[in-house]
């Protein structure tokens, strides 16, 4: 503030004068009327936490939103490539579900973004901001291949498999219990901590790519165990069930999600999650071991997101790179949220999530275009559905009429 | 009201609900110039809520505002400025990394460099003008909570209120500072300002304000003029029947020491003393209050009893056991002394003393079982037992020893102290924060304490069920139904369950803080009913308060803290509120 | 010593993109709000900058380096500060969640930015490689003479114009947020909103501006990247990961923009100090190239010790806030 500096006509708010022993209002200049500001309008929206609202009108809400965002998503697809609208979404089911083969691709990847999503849950719901299920999943992926490259052709093809499910959940369990450690007894933000940590991972992956390219000078791993008429001939690979290749991806997925419905609902350490995500001091308060919680729900969370690393590496792709995450990290983290925590909503986004990206690939490649195309459909897919929650958590009202 | 008169403010049938509650209905007021209003009225009335309507918090959704008469609408608390009005907030809206002066001109226009010094220049012309004592350049965080109250007051003031609104400005003040606060309200009315106060202490009304506005239920009940007006006058406008405003106080029933807390320290991560050398008996069937300013070692106390902060090496946290079994009575006797049936020993006891003798010998020696009976001398700290050796003799109650094994606390987490069996009851002060989960229904909230009971990783949620629909059915709990989140829950309806939980696992010490604290009249009556059955029932009541008044009606000692130290323990029914204001601020220090 | 001077520019050059995304989200986070979105942010800068040079270049009869320069720029401020506004509009009027919306403005962004980057030539009807050689030599060294003047010359001279500004914003933005009103305001808001708008500030316009200009901020180092670093040309993923490393970068600072300065450049040289050890094998570069994430855990590890109230990131970051919140 500069001493020269003078009152506005309305200065009622300007600072007490640099003489200061008066007051602004001195006896009498309080009374005038003179400089009274100009009217203030009333804001134009009203905004009220809503109390509860009625589930159907919730669901009413969201899907209105991903209506809309249907709508936005073609007419960006219009704008780029001048196809028929009715031809986008054509195009859409087409690429996700058009043919047996594309339908079990979707299938499989969603499945991947659910079991990521369903680590993320048990964090999320402790309020811990793991955001390093992209690292997680790629240390799982990585303790898998590396099994699959040392040991296959050694170890009998089901022991094999159970030490690379075994390996790959705790090498996710040791990647979640770091930031878990420092955020238990320092309290060292996690959600930075989880984010450099995923980097760490990729960097680590590149180290071990240098050992294990295939072949020499091409600087990836190829495909692992695919050289016939050797014993490590698909070594490490699940096996089909039921005579679906994806048989045993689906088994385990779906054990995960119902095994975490029932263990946040009804056991007591799903309480205790429950109770420290809240508040930390009612879990103190309530004689709960706040520091054991938080590593043993990391460790929880961690093991299941490297799990998933190990349904790509072993169900999927059969070899490791540092985009074996391919982002699905980042992805699960907005499918859990938008969940709510509720596993069987987040079968329900994966689908659809993944749904259309397939879509979003098979228009982009038709039309030459970048396959990047379908992170953007899916970034505006978010972007309307996060938005939607808004509505249904506050009631909007507009200025009343004069 | 008429229109003769020079009116700074007027609220005509001003409407505000919050979902569905109904915040105020059809409200209306009127403030003078130059005249200091006290809005009366119960927690949950709606006085902060107009105010805040007044001060651009809240916008109102029906009804008129007047400012000199002008209609005016305050969206914003820019707005509010801008008509000169200055709230000063219950919880004070105070950036904690910024100093005072940095928060005193935030918001206010101005371009180019900030001219520090010459701000600060300006803020002590100010302050001295109106007797205010106050470093502009202090960081909030480095506070006490009076200074702070001080540096909202000068923030209005600077920006040129003329129209002050103070909401329970004096919760958190000794009589003291109470008084003092008075001294510049009055000097602020003298140079022509208009003061609001809110609150709900009546001798406060009845010094300061010239006139009062009550309110009851979100409802505008009517003015007074404060010469006219009555405690019992004012109560019945207030809660819409006559009422008494007593609180019983039995006398306590053979006080069993349950609690001994010697030489207790506790140090912040930075080493800083919360607590230092703080020592204290609790007795069963007695309420020993704990008053002090804000933030004075109240919370950390009952904390570190509790389990939650672990006191430095050397502190002591006895528990006595209550002795009603006599299977247990008998072991601990066999455990330790040969002689006389425990019947015996404590009859003994009660002839002569022991009971107080205690324990730094027996626990130094690693022993934590306490030796008593005849055998032990009577030492000089006999004279500190309440009512054992009162000298007045007038609640002289022979005190019955406790042959029980004392447990030491003070190394022990919550969840140890729950498996020894001790059995420790605690309301702390942030219901929704520490004592219940807001999120969760009842049910859930009830398993806190005792979820992991049972065998197997599974939840039992039918017991914690059956006790939630008893504490609702007994406690007149108006709810729903027990799967309701209990943040939906009004403010005495949280406290009843907080409290129904706490004393249905049959506590043998229960410590309450701030127990009434935004309660309306009729809840908190509960809440001290409920406290008085308990320690008639024999538990060990330990009860921080910040209303003066209430303790010295409620408790039968009250232990005053200042700054983490024990000023002393007086005896509530011989003491008055200015003593206590003064052992508060470390002035005086006495040991009754 | 040549070695020294050669890596120490190339820090710099490693730095200054980090720099930017770094300032933007300091403004951004100083009110509050914390943006994960920077780094799809940074992409969305870098690819409207080049589509902006590139459209000017392909349909201008003559171009101008200077018309380039001003065009790519204003396209790259425009498009980041957009993805700001979505990110504010989510987050502080219809208050989402700030992690989530920040992840899936990432997720959008980085899209963005590969999608037109690798469908551009497609999309402008086949045209093949895309490069925007004049815009690029606008953005190139501005003191060449001095450049070339022995180490001092090569240590500070020897950069394009962006590098410069993004020396002149951190002064900046240091003397508007610690020395004026409006930097105390913004302070305020990321501090205590609730306290902000009871002393009159307007929280909501002090969060959209913050946020959507540090987006713009942000936004240019992308730019940086594709006009000063890389010379004007586009690659897929070019970025890698410096968007997380400018968020990084903030924490490194304490949320000072002069801390960022050299912070930035730190970073840049761990960036590339496996290029400079020598007798480091392949497997070993890797290793190395993990210390920008380790320094940064180091960092966050080190501040956690010391809770220092001076040290520690606004207090009310990442809640959103409502006025009438009971």
């Amino acid at each position: 503030m500069g001493t020269s500096q003078t009152n506005k006509p309305s200065g009622d708010a300007g600072p007490a004068p640099a003489t200061g022993t008066q007051g602004k209002y001195p006896p009498d200049a309080g009374h005038t009327s003179g400089a009274r500001p100009a009217v203030h309008r009333e804001p134009l929206i009203h905004l009220s936490k809503r109390d509860d609202v009625a589930l159907p009108k919730a669901v009413l809400i969201r899907l209105a939103a991903v209506a809309l965002s249907l709508v936005v998503c073609a007419g960006v697809i219009f704008l780029l490539t001048r196809l028929n609208p009715l031809d986008v979404y054509k195009g859409f089911i087409d690429g996700a579900i058009g043919t047996s083969r594309r339908t079990w691709v979707t299938v499989r990847d969603a499945l991947v973004l659910l079991c990521v999503a369903i680590g993320l849950t048990p964090a999320f719901k402790m309020r811990f901001w793991n955001i390093g299920a992209e690292g997680q999943v790629l240390v799982g992926g990585l303790a898998s291949a590396a099994l699959m490259i040392y040991a296959g052709g050694r170890l009998p093809g089901p022991a094999l498999l159970a030490a690379m499910f075994a390996a790959s959940l705790l090498a996710g369990c040791i990647w979640g219990l770091i930031p878990a450690f420092f955020k238990a007894f320092w309290n060292t933000n996690e959600t930075l901590f989880t984010l450099m940590l995923n980097y760490v991972a990729m960097q680590i992956v590149t180290f071990c790519i240098v050992f294990w390219e295939n072949p020499a000078g091409s600087n990836t791993v190829g495909i692992i165990n695919s050289a016939k008429n050797v014993p490590s001939y698909q070594a490490g690979y699940l096996p089909s069930l039921f005579g679906n290749a994806y048989g045993w991806n689906v088994v385990i997925v779906a054990a995960l999600t119902v095994g975490m419905y029932i263990y946040l609902k009804y056991t007591k350490q799903g309480y205790e999650v429950a109770v420290v995500g809240e508040s930390e001091n009612t879990a103190r308060y309530a004689g709960i071991h706040v520091r054991k919680v938080i590593m043993r729900t990391m460790a929880i969370s961690g093991a299941i997101c490297g799990l998933g690393g190990f349904i790509i590496v072993s169900g999927a792709s059969h070899t490791i790179s540092t985009s074996t995450a391919g982002g699905r990290g980042f992805t699960a983290i907005i499918v859990a949220w938008l969940a709510k925590f509720n596993a069987f909503t987040m079968v329900v986004i994966s689908f659809f999530l993944v749904f259309m990206q397939k879509g979003a690939m098979q228009i982009a490649t038709q039309f030459k275009l970048n396959e990047n195309a379908s992170d953007v459909i899916t970034g505006i897919i978010l972007f309307f559905i996060l938005g939607s929650e808004f509505f249904i958590n506050y009631k909007v009202r507009l200025r009343r009429k004069t | 009201m008429g229109d003769h008169v020079d009116l700074a403010l007027e609220c005509r049938d001003v409407t505000k609900r919050f979902g569905k509650t109904l915040a105020n209905d059809h409200v209306s007021l009127t403030v003078r110039k130059g005249e200091i209003l006290s809005v009366l009225g119960e927690n949950g009335s709606g006085k902060t809520t107009l105010m805040n309507m007044i001060s651009g918090i809240y916008f109102p959704d029906a009804g008129q505002i007047f400012v000199d008469g002008a209609p005016v609408t305050i969206a914003s608390p820019k707005d509010a400025f801008d008509l000169g009005i200055g709230m000063i907030h219950q919880h004070f809206k105070l950036v904690d990394v910024l100093t005072a002066a940095e928060n005193i001109i935030l918001g206010l226009p101005g371009k180019g460099r900030l001219n520090m010094p010459q701000i600060v220049k300006d803020i002590q012309a100010l302050t001295g003008k109106y007797g205010f004592e106050l470093d502009p350049n202090q960081k909030i965080y480095d506070m006490s909570v009076s200074q702070k109250q001080t540096v909202e007051i000068v923030k209005v003031l600077y920006r040129g209120a003329r129209i002050l609104i103070l909401d329970e400005p004096t919760a958190v003040l000794t009589p003291q500072e109470t008084d003092k606060l008075f001294a510049v309200l009055r000097n602020m009315r003298a140079d022509g300002h208009s003061i609001i106060i809110i609150t709900h202490k009546l001798q406060e009304v009845l010094a300061i304000s010239d006139r009062v506005s009550v309110l009851r239920k979100g409802a505008y009940i009517g003015t007074v003029d404060t010469a006219s007006a009555t405690e019992g006058s004012l109560t019945e406008m207030m809660v819409g029947k006559k009422i008494d405003l007593n609180i019983d106080r039995p006398a306590p029933l053979e006080p069993r020491r349950r609690l001994s807390v010697r030489g207790v320290h506790l140090k912040n991560a930075e080493g800083r003393h919360l607590l230092r050398d703080v020592s204290f008996d609790l007795y069963g069937g007695e309420i020993l209050g704990v008053a002090g300013i804000a933030g004075s070692g109240q919370k950390e106390l009952l904390e570190t009893i509790a389990g939650l902060s672990r006191a430095e090496d050397g502190s002591e946290i006895l528990y006595y056991a209550p002795q009603t079994q006599p299977e247990a009575a008998a072991g601990a006797a066999k455990a330790q002394t040969p002689s006389p049936s425990e019947g015996a020993a404590a009859d003994d006891a009660d002839g002569t003393d022991g009971a107080t003798a205690i324990p730094a010998d027996a626990a130094a020696s690693g022993d934590h079982t306490v030796p008593d009976g005849p055998g032990k001398a009577a030492g000089p700290t006999d004279a500190a037992t309440p009512y054992g050796a009162a000298s007045d003799g007038a609640t002289a109650i022979p005190l019955t020893a406790d042959g029980a094994a004392a447990t030491d606390l003070r190394s022990l987490r919550p969840s140890d102290i729950r498996r020894l069996g001790v059995r420790l009851s605690f309301v702390p002060e942030d219901r929704l924060g520490m004592g219940l989960v807001g999120s969760m229904d009842l049910t859930d909230n009830m398993m806190l304490r005792g979820y992991h009971s049972g065998r197997g990783a599974f939840l039992d949620r039918r017991t914690p069920r059956d006790l939630a629909l008893r504490i609702i059915d007994r406690l007149d709990v108006s709810t729903p139904g027990v799967t309701t989140p209990v943040r939906r829950l009004s403010g005495g309806n949280v406290q009843k369950v907080l409290v129904g939980r706490e004393i249905s696992s049959d506590p043998t010490v229960l410590m309450v803080a701030y127990p009434v604290r935004g309660l309306d009249i009729n809840s908190s009556y509960t809440i001290y009913r409920l406290l008085n059955e308990q320690k008639q029932n024999g538990v060990a009541v330990l009860c921080v308060g910040e209303d003066l008044d209430v303790l010295l009606m409620l408790c039968d000692r009250i232990l005053v803290l200042c700054g983490g130290e024990v000023s002393g323990v007086v005896d509530a029914r011989s003491s008055t509120k200015e003593e206590i204001g003064l052992m508060m601020t470390g002035k005086v220090t006495q040991t009754a | 010593m040549g070695i020294l001077v050669i890596f120490i520019q190339k820090a710099i050059t490693q730095g200054i993109g980090i720099l930017y995304g770094a300032l933007g989200e300091i403004v951004t986070e100083k009110s509050g709000n914390l943006n994960l979105g920077v780094p799809g942010v940074m992409y969305m800068g870098g690819i409207a900058g080049l589509m902006g040079a590139f459209f000017y270049e392909t349909n201008a009869r003559t171009p101008n380096g200077a018309m380039g320069l001003a065009i790519s720029f204003l396209c790259a401020f425009a498009c980041s500060l957009l993805g700001g506004l979505i990110y504010s509009y989510l987050t502080i009027s219809l208050r989402a969640n700030q992690n989530v919306t920040g992840l899936a403005l990432t997720t959008f962004g980085v899209g963005f930015g590969n999608f037109f980057g690798g469908s551009l030539s497609q999309l402008a009807g086949g045209v093949g490689q895309i490069n925007v050689p004049v815009t690029g030599a606008a953005y190139g060294k501005i003191f060449p003479g001095l450049a070339s003047m022995g180490p001092i010359g090569t240590i500070f001279f020897s950069y394009g114009f962006l590098t410069y500004l993004s020396i002149v914003l951190a002064v900046c933005l240091f003397w508007v947020l610690f020395r004026t009103r409006v930097g105390l305001n913004l302070r305020a808001v990321g501090e205590s909103p609730a306290t902000a708008d009871a002393a009159g500030i307007p929280v909501t316009k002090y969060k959209y501006l913050a946020t959507c200009l540090g987006s713009g901020l942000s936004g240019l180092g992308g730019l940086y990247f594709v006009m000063e670093y890389s010379g004007g040309t586009w690659t897929n993923n070019g970025f890698g990961d410096r968007g997380w490393l400018a968020i990084a970068l903030v924490i490194f600072a304490l949320w000072k923009p002069l801390n960022a300065v050299w912070g930035s450049i730190l970073f840049g040289g761990l960036y590339i100090l496996y290029l400079y050890i020598p007798g480091l094998g392949r497997s070993m570069q890797e290793i190395f190239k993990m210390l920008p994430y380790l320094v940064t855990i180091l960092v966050l590890i080190v501040t956690s010790f010391r809770k220092k109230r001076e040290y520690q990131p606004p207090a009310a970051l990442g809640l959103p806030y409502f006025r009438e919140e009971r």
